[in-house]
């Protein structure tokens, strides 16, 4: 015999809580078969259960499956059956706690050590080996310095041991969105990182001052002039910013001037510095 | 995305890739796909430090680009996932099941491009021949130590070694010296062929270890070419018509090019000569094509993945029954490494024939045994392994899912027995095992006094680890006429145990980087310190001044150090083993995932 779950009986007071017909489901247990619906542990409408006062485990998880229902009974005793969860009249609630849990709170059962073996010490060399690595290739991103508040006559010296080994990386701009293609100027020292890929065409080339380069380099500068009327139709506001970041070491002041042959010379603003600090005002520009 | 996912994503960018990259990675992990604008306008990072960020994240496979979503003109947006990233905490293992497998060269293959992201073969061939150069170079110095050759000179090797994998920094100390002590022409056969490293490296990709990327279209501008394969999203899919494909759904994702590569490892010599050797090589290998621009490689991960499942499944075997039934499950999995897709449930059927000739030749076992072990197999309650049918002997499956299942369960019950004691274990696991019990039922048969059954059962429940079925007589849920009944769901308390486990992860990799952070003064005295030591044995000095360099540690300090040293590296084994953890979670919840 299936008994149906609706509370359409106008004379009782309480609701069916929003269940919909749909959540119910029938189950068989002890050879009847019951209709219900599944309920969350703790009831929605319900309040969180905190640790604080008048906690216990006992009152918690019941009493909070039961907030909705106690609605038409109307007495303040607990409106449960104590056989029904084991409390003999005997017994006693446990204590009701009434300040948060210790931070760290005493642990009764003590955690395993941690396996260790040749297999374990391997794997921790590896880990922290891996992580040193890390750091020194230039996928480690340094934030910008803080300005010092007075220039001192050693950080022209400093500026350059930072900039030292290798900082940087010339992904394959095909596999790259255009917009995120930064015109670095070339750097000193070369880096140990073997670039994946290398077009002549390519945009940021790592070049050298020595003699046998600078060949190379007026070859790539007119290679260059060609490439900027393309794309200028497209990018002409990103490139006013991308210029003006490129501002980088005394050293590229003549080859800068020299490749980029557009009227914003970002070399009028060179100060040595890192780049990127200046294009903050340029935030209304759109970048498309 | 979880919090606590998030929240571990960015420690470990952080940890890897610098605060900047953090920054703009959890921004985009909360967000959603964005563009380049509004990252810049939310973050406050300046614009090149942003496109730096992103250009890192996609090298890394961390983040993914497509058109936007208002149409091919809009700009293109970025879309970072959490997995991807907490990839990160299992490349130790990555690495050194390479090293099991294929050896140093692999090892340091997988290595290079877990650094870099994605590579093309001849770079990648060309760095790890060096590397492997390197080392021989070491290990030929460790020998003519032992053989005492030159007495400063071992001293001298041991603390690079020491510094190398006790204070995780580099320190590059001067190959000049080396090159003097060393007579020159034995140095010159040392060096590794660029031959053996190809060779390696095709076997990686023919076993699938290693993919190639997926080829990207025109920047931004997806919708124009769209891939001649259909493609299969790998990753979630979102609005977008042109989901990003995965690298399966294209033909030659486990071809290897053809390419000229031929060569031997260099030798790093001293600086000023190297830099000169280098620049004038350069000139030489930028023009020399290698026939194989433009195709990058990755790490196939999911390969990985299937390997670590068997593995686990067949210790677990090895674990209860014995270790010939492992090797009769490895066999077994292996026979069935190729035809079976990852998703799949069970392997395909294997007759008990094909299973007997496969088996290992020193295992010379007798038929009718094998037959009696496979018997044993499927009645273990387990279901490792299942019976399919009657020809050809018996015709055998593994049954994947549901070996995970059995594991993450396994891993369920011995959370609770260490948190909670052996007899909360026992009443989970009865709980697992007849799924619904009332109070007074658990109580019988778990054979615990009612008192303390009802304490443990209350704190489970409070844990969220058990929860309450209410089944009512009346329709009003009266208390007294309502059955309650507890039950354990093994799925959602395995993806609750998940949560923990990356906060796990997330406090101890805090922890560490708090150590770090309190002791700096001592860890950074302590690096000036040994580099002070090396410069000077470099230079040959006497050993009083040795000892006097030393001394400026004191004791008390060196003990610290120590105790420092201890800690970092606990927390560190800790992190990898939570990460075992993890995974037998993680495949369990993909498990269950793709099959509803």
């Amino acid at each position: 015999m299936s008994r149906s779950v609706t509370l359409r009986n106008p004379k009782r007071r309480s609701c069916n809580f929003g269940v919909s017909r749909a959540d119910t489901q029938t189950t068989r247990f002890k050879g009847k078969r019951y209709q219900h619906k599944r309920v969350m542990l703790t009831d929605p409408d319900s309040p969180p259960s905190s640790c604080w006062s008048t906690w216990s485990p006992l009152t918690e998880p019941v009493l909070g499956v039961m907030a909705g229902r106690g609605g038409g009974r109307g007495r303040r005793m607990m409106s449960f059956s104590v056989e029904a969860v084991c409390i003999n009249r005997g017994e006693s609630l446990p204590p009701s706690i009434q300040q948060p849990t210790p931070l760290f709170p005493v642990m009764e059962q003590k955690p395993l050590p941690l396996t260790g073996g040749e297999e374990a010490e391997y794997l921790l060399a590896l880990k922290q080996e891996f992580r040193g690595a890390m750091k020194t290739l230039p996928f480690f991103i340094q934030p910008t310095a803080a300005k010092k508040d007075v220039e001192r006559y050693s950080d022209k010296y400093h500026s350059g041991e930072q900039t030292d080994g290798v900082t940087d990386w010339s992904p394959e701009w095909k596999r790259f969105p255009k917009e995120l293609r930064v015109k670095k100027p070339c750097r000193n020292g070369l880096s140990a990182v073997t670039r994946s890929d290398k077009p002549p065409l390519g945009q940021n080339n790592n070049n050298n001052k020595t003699d046998k380069e600078e060949v190379l380099l007026k070859l790539e500068t007119l290679q260059k002039k060609e490439e900027p009327s393309s794309e200028e139709e497209e990018e002409e506001e990103k490139k006013k910013k991308q210029e003006e970041e490129e501002a980088d070491g005394e050293e590229e002041y003549d080859e800068e001037e020299f490749e980029e042959e557009t009227d914003y010379i970002m070399s009028y603003f060179d100060n040595g510095e890192e780049f990127g600090g200046d294009s903050d005002g340029d935030m209304d520009e759109a970048v498309y | 995305m979880t919090a606590q996912e998030v929240r571990l994503c960015g420690l470990l960018l952080r940890e890897h890739f610098g605060e900047v990259v953090e920054k703009v990675g959890t921004h985009l992990l909360r967000g959603g796909a964005q563009n380049l604008r509004i990252i810049i306008h939310e973050t406050g990072v300046p614009l090149d430090l942003v496109k730096k960020s992103l250009c890192v994240l996609v090298q890394h496979g961390a983040c993914v680009f497509s058109s936007g979503r208002k149409g091919a003109g809009s700009p293109t947006e970025y879309r970072t996932s959490c997995d991807r990233i907490l990839r990160i905490l299992r490349y130790p293992r990555y690495i050194y099941t390479t090293k099991t497998l294929y050896g140093d060269t692999g090892e340091l293959i997988i290595e290079e491009l877990l650094q870099r992201g994605h590579m093309t073969m001849s770079s990648t061939v060309k760095t790890v021949a060096d590397r492997l150069t390197q080392n021989m170079e070491g290990q030929y110095l460790s020998v003519c130590i032992n053989q005492g050759l030159s007495k400063l000179f071992s001293l001298f090797l041991k603390v690079f070694l020491v510094l190398r994998f006790l204070f995780f920094v580099e320190i590059e100390y001067d190959k000049e010296t080396a090159a003097v002590l060393i007579p020159p022409f034995l140095l010159e056969g040392l060096c590794m062929d660029y031959g053996e490293v190809s060779n390696a490296f095709s076997k990686l990709v023919e076993t699938h270890f290693l993919q190639r990327c997926p080829p990207m279209v025109a920047a931004g501008a997806a919708a124009s070419a769209a891939p001649a394969t259909p493609a299969t999203p790998g990753t979630p899919a979102a609005p977008v018509s042109t989901a990003p494909p995965s690298p399966e759904s294209f033909p030659d994702c486990y071809k290897v090019p053809h390419m000229t590569l031929v060569g031997r490892g260099k030798r790093q010599l001293c600086s000023e000569d190297g830099e000169d050797q280098r620049n004038a090589k350069r000139a030489k290998m930028d023009s020399q094509a290698h026939g194989d621009e433009g195709i990058c490689w990755q790490v196939n991960f999911e390969r990985f993945h299937l390997h670590f499942r068997d593995q686990a499944i067949i210790s677990a075997v090895a674990n209860k029954l014995d270790q010939t039934s492992s090797e009769i499950v490895r066999t077994m999995l292996r026979m069935s490494e190729v035809t079976t897709s990852p998703t799949a449930t069970c392997t395909k059927p294997l007759s008990a024939n094909e299973i007997f000739r496969s088996l290992p030749p020193s295992y010379n076992i007798a038929r009718p045994i094998v037959d009696q072990y496979l018997t044993l197999l499927v009645d273990d309650p387990m279901e490792f392994v299942g019976k399919a049918g009657e020809s050809g002997g018996g015709m055998y499956v593994v049954n994947l899912h549901r070996a995970l299942a059995n594991l993450a369960r396994a891993t369920l019950e011995s959370v609770v027995q260490e948190r909670f004691g052996s007899r909360s274990a026992r009443i989970f696991r009865l709980l697992l095992r007849k799924r619904h019990l009332e109070q007074k039922q658990v109580e019988d048969f778990a054979m615990i006094p009612a008192k303390e059954a009802k304490d443990m059962l209350y704190t489970l429940l409070a844990q969220n680890l058990v929860q309450l079925q209410e089944i009512p007589k009346t329709p009003d849920f009266a208390p007294s006429r309502t059955f309650y009944l507890y039950t354990v769901n093994q799925l959602p308390t395995a993806r609750m145990l998940l949560q923990n486990c990356y906060k796990t992860v997330a406090n101890l990799i805090e922890r560490r980087l708090f150590e770090s952070r309190e002791n700096k003064r001592l860890l950074e005295k302590s690096q000036r310190i040994e580099a002070i030591l090396a410069s000077l044995q470099a230079s040959g000095a006497e050993p009083e001044q040795l000892t006097e360099v030393e001394e400026m540690i004191t004791a008390t300090e060196k003990q610290q150090l120590e105790a420092l040293r201890l800690h970092i590296n606990k927390l560190d084994s800790a992190e990898n083993q939570v990460d075992e953890s993890i995974f037998l979670l993680e495949s369990y919840i993909n498990s269950t995932a793709s099959t509803s």
